[in-house]
């Protein structure tokens, strides 16, 4: 096996965050793996910060996992020194803070979401290095490789946010579908100024891409529903 | 035979472990090349959008083309968090030098002196800042134009361009750039220069910005495209010459 050392790590999941007119709605796979085996199959990659700021994390689970913790606790004191919530931006540069003090050591991509009174609705993506980037919307972890394309068509500004919840729903569904280290359900969390809602979209509850079946219960019930088809050769 | 006991020491291993752990190994989001000249009334200085993740053209929207102060543009390609700690090194830089209220401030000069200095002691701790930097810049009159790399190497010239643009920009400003250039020729060389490495250089978007600093202070340009020409024959029909060839 050829290890090319130089090449960007690629990194387990699929994550995604868009912003939309009002909010954001971020995104991700559910599965967590330990080389070929997969270690959670129900895991929960958008993790709180504070009431209006989530994050998505990719890459090393146990680097994702320390960074959020850490940067939780200082937004929370930055919440009772300013005696209101932190702004998506400070949430931002903290993990930034962390990301690149530590390069060398810390290997995680993530994407920051939330909304707050001044900005609104906005993303921030944290990839590997420690660059900040705001953008309108940010793909992260291995499974995005195959939305690069799928996003420069699909995507538009001011959507609604039925429009961006499926966007992002599909979005992470078709990375499933191609990137072996994605998988289980797609998790989302909708952040607007009304609030946060998280929602829950397994498999049977998905769309049917290229080469994909409708799952059965058993091949029994395909003999016994048809006629002598399903068993020709 | 007498034995006597040797005090284990893993200090050197340890230390040596923990040196390897502080070196910046390899650059994860890049820029690439940056293109500058002087020109009649100050400098001009061009770069792309893009930021690349190894050979992926993943960001498309990010300025690495900033104004420092009043007097000085800074212009970096390489790593971009590291671009960013820089900005961040020279927020302090400039905030300090306004807090002395004494009507001076900081010129093209004194930032890239500030920025070699940077740089080159970076370096040899062995944990260089991954960027190549260009810093343009006019004060009192007189402009500035100058460089550094993240191994220190710092100078100043009439035109000087980073990564590709060094074996590709560099030899048309070399025939022909000249002094006293006015801005619409300035542009022009420029954009001569960013085409040529929009065909050759594969981490190169077209989206650029030209930005301008003169006395009266800097103009970064909007985000545009450039056209490309394809019309050659031996394009349109390359095997014409040769027939069965590839």
């Amino acid at each position: 096996m050829d290890l090319n050392l130089d090449a960007p790590h690629s990194m387990g999941t699929t994550i995604i965050g868009v912003t939309y007119n009002g909010g954001v709605v971020l995104g991700a796979d559910s599965r967590t793996s330990t080389g070929m085996y997969v270690a959670n199959r129900a895991s929960d990659k958008i993790t709180q910060l504070t009431d209006n700021v989530y994050v998505c994390r990719s890459g090393s689970a146990a680097d994702s996992q320390v960074v959020s913790d850490y940067v939780r606790y200082f937004l929370h004191q930055h919440t009772i020194q300013h005696g209101q919530p932190a702004t998506v931006k400070v949430s931002a540069n903290l993990i930034r803070m962390l990301a690149y003090n530590n390069k060398n050591m810390l290997q995680t991509g993530l994407i920051v979401g939330g909304w707050d009174k001044y900005e609104g609705g906005k993303i921030y993506g944290i990839p590997l290095g420690g660059t900040v980037v705001e953008q309108p919307f940010a793909i992260g972890g291995s499974g995005s490789s195959y939305l690069y394309g799928f996003f420069d068509q699909a995507w538009k500004d001011n959507m609604t946010k039925e429009e961006a919840e499926q966007l992002v729903v599909k979005a992470v569904s078709l990375a499933i579908a191609r990137d072996g280290a994605s998988g289980g359900v797609v998790r989302t969390v909708i952040i607007n100024s009304e609030g946060v809602t998280r929602n829950f979209y397994p498999g049977d509850k998905l769309q049917l891409w290229h080469e994909e079946l409708e799952p059965q219960n058993s091949l029994l019930d395909i003999l016994n529903a048809a006629g002598p088809e399903p068993m020709a050769m | 035979m007498t034995t006597f006991s040797v005090p284990i020491d893993n200090g050197d291993s340890m230390k040596i472990a923990e040196e390897e752990s502080q070196r910046t190994l390899y650059p994860y989001v890049t820029g690439t090349s940056i293109v500058a000249i002087k020109y009649k009334d100050g400098v001009l200085m061009a770069s792309d959008m893009g930021g690349s993740y190894g050979s992926t053209l993943r960001y498309k929207n990010i300025e690495r083309v900033k104004a420092i102060g009043k007097h000085s543009l800074l212009g970096a390609s390489g790593e971009i968090s590291d671009f960013q700690e820089i900005l961040r090194y020279l927020d302090e830089l400039t905030l300090n030098d306004n807090m002395w209220d004494d009507g001076n401030s900081l010129g093209p000069k004194e930032i890239h002196n500030y920025l070699t200095r940077v740089m080159y002691n970076r370096r040899n701790k062995f944990n260089p800042l991954w960027n190549t930097l260009v810093l343009g810049g006019v004060k009192n009159g007189k402009s500035y134009l100058g460089m550094v790399s993240m191994i220190g190497v710092s100078f100043e010239d009439d035109h000087v361009a980073t990564g590709f643009g060094n074996h590709l920009a560099r030899p048309i400003l070399r025939d022909e750039w000249h002094a006293d250039l006015s801005f619409e020729d300035g542009v022009k060389l420029l954009e001569k220069c960013m085409r040529v490495l929009l065909y050759r250089d594969r981490s190169a978007i077209n989206k650029l910005q030209i930005a301008k600093i003169t006395e009266e202070g800097v103009t970064v340009s909007q985000p545009y495209s450039l056209k490309t020409y394809w019309e050659f024959s031996s394009f349109h029909n390359p095997t014409a010459g040769a027939a069965g060839s590839w």
